[in-house]
């Protein structure tokens, strides 16, 4: 099939999709967007998190012809030209990254957070990201991040 | 994964009629479980009927006071709904004790209903299983079941119904709405508490649903006592875990007694336990801590709990402790 799909405020096509495939593969493989990652594929870690009609889903649990004509926006599209989302630049300060696996989603997940709840308490960023995990177990400088990026804001 | 063909309904009657005529075929809804049972081998459908675009998406009102939820209505999108957080506050909670942001954002009403057990012998296909392959064998009653059943298992599973919100609309008589390929251009109405089965012979069988029956609504009555309602849930991390045991449960005072109660437990059998004897044993009794013990004992007095759950039974009868008192004012909320 031929996706159509808008990706990051821009209408995109994707040929000889399968429908089947999943919308993280789309995004990765066949649109060039390699920051959505694909870690557990199974919807629990939330490393493939975007927005998809402004909401954040697991991108790896989505069909592709579940998005045909939808707006997805990635961890690609939270920066402004060079200027990196105040979430991206906290991540960045308060070395929020090891590997860096699941920096993306989390990326994603602290911004949808921010957006609704500008001063969260700790107890509800921990709920907001509950639904990503950090293999290198680096919560802390997560959490410093996602405060300073509140503060920023 | 093997491959599989995708199609997106139109309409329900096509989307039935597409399942029903094909013994591989299921329906998609948000994925967040038949997408990584697929992956996971324990799924193999070669069709799969998205009926994420069928005009089940809204929640609206009913005459008499109830609620009717599409079936297509997002988990999250529920929670957030007023009328939902006001006049049934146990399915708030219920909603927001599950999984994660971004699972809410994409299950659905109906397939968070008919999601599967998170048996860990069920999700490995490499071990025996009769829920899996029936006459395999159960490798969980002899195996590691901390989170299996203590009610209503049989010789041949012991598994556990994963759904919150399953409970808490057991607990508010909600009514499961199908459309399947016996019901023509309508539809049947089944109980919440009925939709779910027992192991018994069949652990295949989660549900009384058969092959291309498709959730449409689930209604929910106008039940005043509802807004004074709440879930609460047990587990081993704060968020982001399956119940070890969840309680749903409402109550109406009627002077100083009890007038009437509901409640309904989660992880403690295959399917959501309406705890029938325990609002028998509490109707017209006063509000107080022994009633409330009583009850609970009452309820799982034929408790049978397998070698490594034994602390099902104590933690079951003192979280429904603690909701009530919650709930009469004994404790604050």
């Amino acid at each position: 099939m031929r996706l159509n799909v808008t990706v990051n405020g821009r209408p995109r096509q994707a040929d000889d999709v399968w429908p089947g495939e999943s919308l993280l593969y789309v995004l990765r493989e066949r649109l060039g967007l390699p920051g959505s990652k694909n870690a557990c594929e199974q919807g629990e870690c939330g490393s493939c998190t975007v927005y998809l009609d402004d909401v954040p889903v697991c991108s790896c649990l989505v069909a592709a012809g579940q998005a045909e004509g939808r707006q997805v926006r990635t961890v690609e599209g939270l920066a402004e030209g060079d200027r990196l989302d105040p979430v991206q630049q906290s991540f960045v300060d308060a070395g929020a990254v090891q590997c860096g696996f699941c920096t993306p989603g989390l990326v994603v997940a602290a911004h949808d957070l921010l957006r609704r709840t500008p001063r969260p308490s700790d107890e509800e960023i921990r709920e907001a990201l509950a639904g990503n995990l950090c293999r290198c177990t680096g919560y802390e400088k997560i959490l410093d991040a996602v405060r300073t990026a509140a503060d920023a804001s | 994964m093997i491959p599989f063909d995708y199609r997106r309904a139109g309409d329900a009657e096509t989307a039935v009629a597409a399942v029903a005529g094909n013994p591989g075929a299921a329906f998609l809804g948000g994925g967040t479980n038949l997408v990584d049972h697929m992956k996971l081998g324990v799924a193999e459908p070669d069709l799969l009927v998205d009926v994420t675009r069928l005009p089940f998406d809204s929640v609206d009102p009913l005459p008499g006071g109830g609620l009717r939820i599409g079936a297509g209505v997002r988990n999250s999108d529920l929670a957030a709904d007023e009328r939902v957080r006001t006049r049934y506050p146990v399915l708030a909670e219920a909603l927001l004790s599950g999984a994660s942001g971004q699972l809410r954002n994409l299950a659905t009403t109906g397939g968070n209903l008919l999601q599967r057990t998170r048996c860990g012998y069920f999700q490995d296909v490499t071990t025996p299983c009769n829920k899996r392959r029936p006459g395999e064998g159960c490798s969980a009653r002899e195996g590691y079941h901390r989170y299996h059943a203590i009610l209503g298992a049989s010789p041949h599973c012991v598994a556990v119904h994963p759904s919150d919100l399953a409970v808490a609309l057991t607990a508010l008589d909600a009514v499961v709405r199908v459309r399947g390929p016996r019901d023509g251009h309508g539809e049947r109405a089944i109980p919440a508490a009925e939709l779910h089965r027992l192991p018994g012979e069949h652990p295949e069988w989660d549900t009384v649903l058969g092959h291309g029956d498709l959730i449409t609504a689930v209604d929910l009555p106008p039940l005043p006592m509802a807004a004074r309602s709440r879930y609460r849930k047990v587990r081993d991390r704060a968020s982001y875990a399956f119940a070890l045991v969840s309680v749903a449960a409402a109550v109406e005072l009627t002077g100083d007694v009890i007038g009437d109660v509901r409640i309904a437990l989660g992880g403690v059998a295959h399917k959501p336990w309406r705890a029938t004897l325990a609002e028998a044993a509490l109707r017209g009794r006063p509000p107080d801590r022994a009633e409330f013990r009583a009850a609970a004992e009452a309820e799982l007095a034929d408790a049978q709990p397998l070698r490594d759950n034994r602390f099902k039974v104590p933690m079951a009868r003192n979280t429904i402790v603690s909701v009530l008192a919650g709930l009469t004012g004994e404790e604050p909320r």
